[in-house]
C-alpha cells in the first residue's frame, strides 16, 4: 500500500515520511499528558497544604489535642532516601534517551529498590506521626497529606515495576524508552511534591 | 489492510481506523467519534432526566400547600436536579462535543490518548448510573447539589445518600480531568501543519482554556468530597468544629471549584458562538486576538470569584470587598467578546437560520443573567437575596442562556456533519420560540419571587403570600420548555432518516471540519490537510495543501510542534482495546465499595492495577510493526 498522496513532488504535498516515529521531552504527547497529571496532583497537594494552614489558623493550639508534633527521624530519613533516588532516576532517564536498554534496566532496578525502601520507611513514618486520623482535625489533615503522597508512591512504584518487567521481557520498541523517560519525569514530581509536604507535616506543628 | 492491493486509500483508511465489529468490538471502541457520540447521547439523556426532575418540582410548586410531593422526596429532587445538570450534563456535554469535533477542526485523525478517552466515558457512565440507581431505590442525595456541611455530615444526613453523592463526584471529576488532558494534548500536539496557535479555531481556544480550568478547579471538589466521605466513614474531622475542623472549609473548597465550574460550562459555548457567528455572518470573526485574550482572562478571573457564594457567611469584610471587585471585573472580558460578536454580525451578511437564532437569544438571556449577576456581586444586595428565588433565576439565566441556548445552536449547526442530514428548519424555529418564550415565562417571574422573599429549596409555601400566580406561571413555562425539548428530540430523530442530505459544507463554514465528508469517515480525512490561515475553506488555495508520508494501513498520526504546528514526528496510535472498559469496571467496584467500607480502597486497588497493566502492556504484533518502521530521533550520546 502506498502512502497517502503518494508523493508526486508537484509542491502540493508536505512530505513527512522521513520524520522520527517517537520523540522525547516536550515533543512527546506523553510528556504533556504526564504534565497534565502533575498539574492536577500538584493542585491537590497545594490545596491540602492550604487546608492544613487554614485549620491551623483557626486553632488555639497546634497540634490540637496536646499531642506532640511528628518525630523527625523517619521523615527525615525518607527525605534523604527520596533525594538520593533522583540519581538512579536520572540514570534511567538518560539511558532511555540514549536508547540504552542495559542502562535502562539497571536504572529502573535501582529506582525500584529506592521506591521499596522509601515505602518501608513510610510505614515507620506513620507510626511516628504522634496522632491518628480520628483524633481531631489536625490528625485528619496530617494523615490526608501523608496518605495522598503514599498513594502516589505506591502507584509510581507499580508503574516502575511494570516498566522494569517490560524492559526485560519485551516487546520493546522506541515508545517504551519514551515511557521510561516520562516515568522518570513523574518521579521527579513525586520527589518535588514531598519537600513541601515534609516541611508542612514535620515543621508546621513546630513553628 | 495493506495486502488488499485493489483497495483505494480511502477504503484502507476506513478499515484501519474503524471500530471492530460485534459486542466485544463495541466495548473496545476507541474512535473519538464513537466515544464522543456515546458521551453526547448519555449526557443528553441526563439532561432530559434532570429536566423531568425539574418538572416534578414545578408541579409541586404550582399551587400553595401542595401535598403532591413530600419534603423528603422534594429534597432529593432539587439535589438530583442540580447534581445532574451540573455534573452529569453541562460540563461533560461540552467535553463530548469537543472530543467529537476537535480532531476534525484541527485536521487530525483521532484524539491524544484514545483509550483514556474511552475509559473516561465508561467511568462517567457508571458514575451517573450509580447516582440514578440510588435515587430510584430511594437513596438519592438530599443535601443540595453543593452539599453544605453540617447538613451533609453523618449526624444530619445519616445513611448512604451523601456517600453516594460524594463518590459520584469522584467518578465524574475523574472522567472530566482525563478528558481535559486528552483535549489539551490533542490541541497542543495534533494540529494540522501550519495551524499555528494564532490560526486555531476559537472553539479550540475555548476548549483549551476550559480544560486548563478543569485541571486546576476539579481537584478542589475531589479533595472536598473525599474529606467529606472520610468524615462520614472513618471519623476524620475536617468539617467538625468541635474537634478543630471548620464547616466553612467545605464551602471554600467547594466554591474554589464551583465558581470556575460556571465558566467550565460557559466558556465552551463562547467558542461555539464564535464558530456560528462567523459562518452565518459570512466573514471571519472581528478581533480574533482580543477574543483569545478575553477567553484566557475569563479563565484566570474565574478562580478569583468563589467567595461571592459565601457573602452571607462571617468572612472578613475586606475579603468580601475584594471578591465583589473580582466579580464585577469578570464582566470585562465577556463584554470584549460580546462587542467582537456584535461587530462581526454588524459587518457581515446575516443568514438567519436556526443555529443563529439560538445565538441571538443567548445575547438577550445572558445580558439579563449578567446584570443580575452584577447585582448579586454586591455584598449588601446579596445578603438580602441570598438563598431566594432571585438566585435561582439568576443562575438559570446565566447557565441556560450561556450554555443551553448555544448548545442547541451547536446541535443544529453540527448535526449535518454528525449525521449527513439537515435538521428541519421549520421544527427548529418552532423549537426555538417555544424554548425562548418558555424559558422567560419560567424564570423571569422567579426574580420577582426572590425579591418578594420566597426562599429556594422549600417544598411548598402557604397561601396568601402573593406567590401563587407567579409560581403557576413559572410551572406553565416549565412545560413549554419540556415541549420544546421534546420537539428537538423529534426533529433530531426524524432528520436522521428524512432530513435533506447535507453534503460536506451545508452552511458554507470556513473551518476544517467542513472539509470532511458528512458524516465523517472513521479516519476523518482522506488526506491530512495543511493549513495556511484561520479559515482554511475561505482562503485562496496555497501549497502545500496536503500531508504525504503517513501510512493509511496503520493507525499513524502526525504530531506537530506546540506553537508553530510544524511537523515534528509520526506516531502509531493505540488500537481498540477492551481493557479501558474492564479497568473502568474495576475502578467502579473500588469507588462503590468504598462507600460501604474503607478497605475497598485497599483490596479493590489490585484489580484496578492489574487491569490497567493489561491495558498498558503492548501487543507483540504492534510492537513489531513499530520496531520495523522505527525512525529514531537524534540520540544524545
Amino acid at each position: 500500500m502506498k502512502d497517502e498522496a503518494s508523493g508526486n513532488d508537484d509542491g502540493r504535498s508536505l512530505h513527512v515520511g522521513h520524520l522520527p516515529t517517537f520523540a522525547f521531552g516536550h515533543r512527546s504527547p506523553m510528556w504533556w499528558g504526564t504534565l497534565g497529571l502533575v498539574a492536577i496532583e500538584a493542585t491537590v497537594f497545594a490545596l491540602v497544604i492550604v487546608a492544613y494552614f487554614y485549620l491551623r489558623g483557626l486553632a488555639d493550639a497546634w497540634p490540637l489535642s496536646g499531642s506532640l508534633p511528628p518525630d523527625l527521624l523517619w521523615g527525615t530519613v525518607n527525605t534523604v532516601v527520596l533525594l538520593l533516588s533522583m540519581i538512579p532516576n536520572e540514570m534511567a532517564r538518560r539511558a532511555a534517551e540514549r536508547l540504552d536498554l542495559r542502562g535502562v534496566r539497571t536504572g529502573l532496578a535501582w529506582c525500584l529498590a529506592f521506591s521499596l525502601a522509601f515505602l518501608a520507611v513510610r510505614a515507620l513514618e506513620f507510626t511516628a506521626l504522634n496522632c491518628a486520623w480520628d483524633d481531631d482535625a489536625y490528625g485528619s489533615v496530617v494523615w490526608m497529606m501523608m496518605g495522598l503522597h503514599t498513594l502516589h508512591l505506591i502507584t509510581d512504584t507499580w508503574d516502575s515495576a511494570v516498566l522494569a518487567v517490560l524492559m526485560h521481557t519485551g516487546p520493546i520498541d522506541g515508545k517504551r524508552f519514551v515511557d521510561v523517560s516520562e516515568n522518570a519525569g513523574y518521579w521527579y514530581f513525586v520527589v518535588g511534591s514531598w519537600l513541601p509536604i515534609y516541611a508542612t507535616v514535620y515543621f508546621g506543628a513546630r513553628i | 489492510m495493506s495486502d488488499a492491493a485493489s483497495a483505494t486509500p480511502a477504503e484502507v483508511l476506513e478499515q484501519t481506523w474503524r471500530d471492530p465489529p460485534g459486542l466485544w468490538g463495541w466495548l473496545s471502541a476507541v474512535n473519538h467519534k464513537t466515544i464522543a457520540a456515546r458521551f453526547i447521547y448519555v449526557t443528553f439523556g441526563f439532561f432530559v432526566a434532570g429536566g423531568i426532575l425539574a418538572l416534578m418540582m414545578r408541579l409541586q410548586l404550582a399551587r400553595p400547600d401542595s401535598r403532591l410531593i413530600g419534603p423528603d422526596l422534594y429534597n432529593q429532587l432539587f439535589t438530583m436536579h442540580g447534581t445532574t445538570m451540573m455534573f452529569l450534563f453541562a460540563v461533560p456535554v461540552m467535553q463530548a462535543v469537543a472530543i467529537w469535533l476537535l480532531p476534525l477542526m484541527l485536521g487530525t485523525r483521532t484524539v491524544a490518548f484514545p483509550r483514556m478517552n474511552a475509559f473516561a466515558f465508561w467511568i462517567f457512565l457508571f458514575g451517573g448510573v450509580m447516582l440514578f440507581a440510588a435515587f430510584l431505590i430511594g437513596a438519592g442525595p438530599d443535601a443540595g447539589w453543593f452539599a453544605y456541611v453540617p447538613l451533609a455530615n453523618a449526624d444530619y444526613s445519616p445513611g448512604k445518600r451523601i456517600d453516594i453523592w460524594g463518590q459520584m463526584i469522584t467518578f465524574t471529576e475523574t472522567a472530566a480531568l482525563m478528558e481535559a488532558i486528552v483535549i489539551i494534548v490533542t490541541i497542543f500536539k495534533m494540529r494540522a501543519p501550519g495551524m499555528t496557535l494564532d490560526r486555531m479555531p476559537l472553539f479550540a481556544w475555548a476548549m483549551l482554556v476550559t480544560s486548563f480550568i478543569v485541571l486546576f478547579a476539579m481537584p478542589a471538589v475531589m479533595l472536598a468530597s473525599t474529606a467529606l466521605i472520610t468524615d462520614r466513614l472513618v471519623d476524620t474531622h475536617f468539617y467538625d468544629p468541635e474537634l478543630g475542623g471548620d464547616a466553612l472549609l467545605w464551602q471554600h473548597l467547594f466554591w474554589f471549584f464551583g465558581h470556575p465550574e460556571v465558566y467550565l460550562i460557559f466558556i465552551p459555548p463562547l467558542g461555539v458562538i464564535s464558530a456560528i457567528i462567523a459562518t452565518f455572518s459570512r466573514r471571519p470573526m472581528v478581533g480574533y486576538r482580543a477574543m483569545v485574550l478575553a477567553l484566557i482572562a475569563t479563565g484566570f478571573l474565574s478562580f478569583g470569584l468563589w467567595v461571592h457564594h459565601m457573602f452571607a457567611t462571617n468572612l472578613p469584610e475586606l475579603g468580601k470587598a475584594f471578591f465583589t471587585a473580582a466579580s464585577l471585573m469578570i464582566a470585562i472580558p465577556t463584554a470584549v467578546q460580546i462587542f467582537c460578536w456584535i461587530a462581526t454580525l454588524w459587518t457581515g451578511r446575516l443568514h438567519l437560520r436556526t443555529p443563529l437564532l439560538f445565538i441571538l437569544a443567548f445575547f438577550v438571556i445572558l445580558l439579563a443573567g449578567g446584570l443580575t449577576g452584577l447585582m448579586l456581586a454586591s455584598v449588601s444586595l446579596d445578603t438580602q437575596l441570598h438563598d431566594t428565588y432571585f438566585v435561582v433565576a439568576h443562575l438559570h439565566y446565566v447557565l441556560l442562556g450561556g450554555a443551553v441556548f448555544p448548545m442547541f445552536g451547536a446541535f443544529y449547526y453540527w448535526y449535518p456533519k454528525f449525521t449527513g442530514r439537515m435538521m428541519s428548519e421549520r421544527l427548529g424555529k418552532w423549537q426555538f420560540w417555544l424554548f425562548f418564550i418558555g424559558f422567560n415565562v419560567t424564570f423571569f417571574p422567579m426574580h420577582i419571587l426572590g425579591l418578594e422573599g420566597m426562599p429556594r429549596r422549600v417544598y411548598t409555601y402557604p397561601d396568601g403570600m402573593g406567590w401563587n400566580a407567579i409560581n403557576l406561571v413559572a410551572t406553565m413555562g416549565a412545560f413549554m420548555i419540556a415541549a420544546s425539548v421534546l420537539l428537538f428530540i423529534v426533529n433530531a430523530w426524524r432528520s436522521r432518516r428524512r432530513g435533506a442530505p447535507a453534503g460536506a459544507d451545508p452552511w458554507g463554514g470556513g473551518t476544517l471540519e467542513w472539509r470532511a465528508a458528512s458524516p465523517p469517515p472513521a479516519a476523518n480525512f482522506d488526506v491530512l490537510p495543511v493549513v495556511h490561515g484561520r479559515y482554511p475553506l475561505w482562503q485562496p488555495a496555497a501549497l502545500p495543501d496536503r500531508v504525504a508520508g503517513i501510512d493509511p494501513a496503520l493507525r499513524e498520526v502526525l504530531l506537530t510542534s506546540v506553537t508553530a504546528a510544524e511537523p515534528d514526528h509520526r506516531m502509531l496510535m493505540p488500537s481498540p482495546s477492551p481493557w479501558p472498559f474492564v479497568t473502568a469496571l474495576a475502578t467502579t467496584v473500588l469507588f462503590v465499595g468504598s462507600i460501604f467500607t474503607p478497605w475497598a480502597v485497599v483490596w479493590a486497588s489490585l484489580p484496578v492495577a492489574i487491569t490497567a497493566t493489561f491495558w498498558f502492556w503492548p501487543r507483540h504484533s504492534e510492537s513489531r510493526i513499530r520496531h520495523e518502521r522505527e525512525v529514531r530521533p537524534e540520540v544524545r550520546s
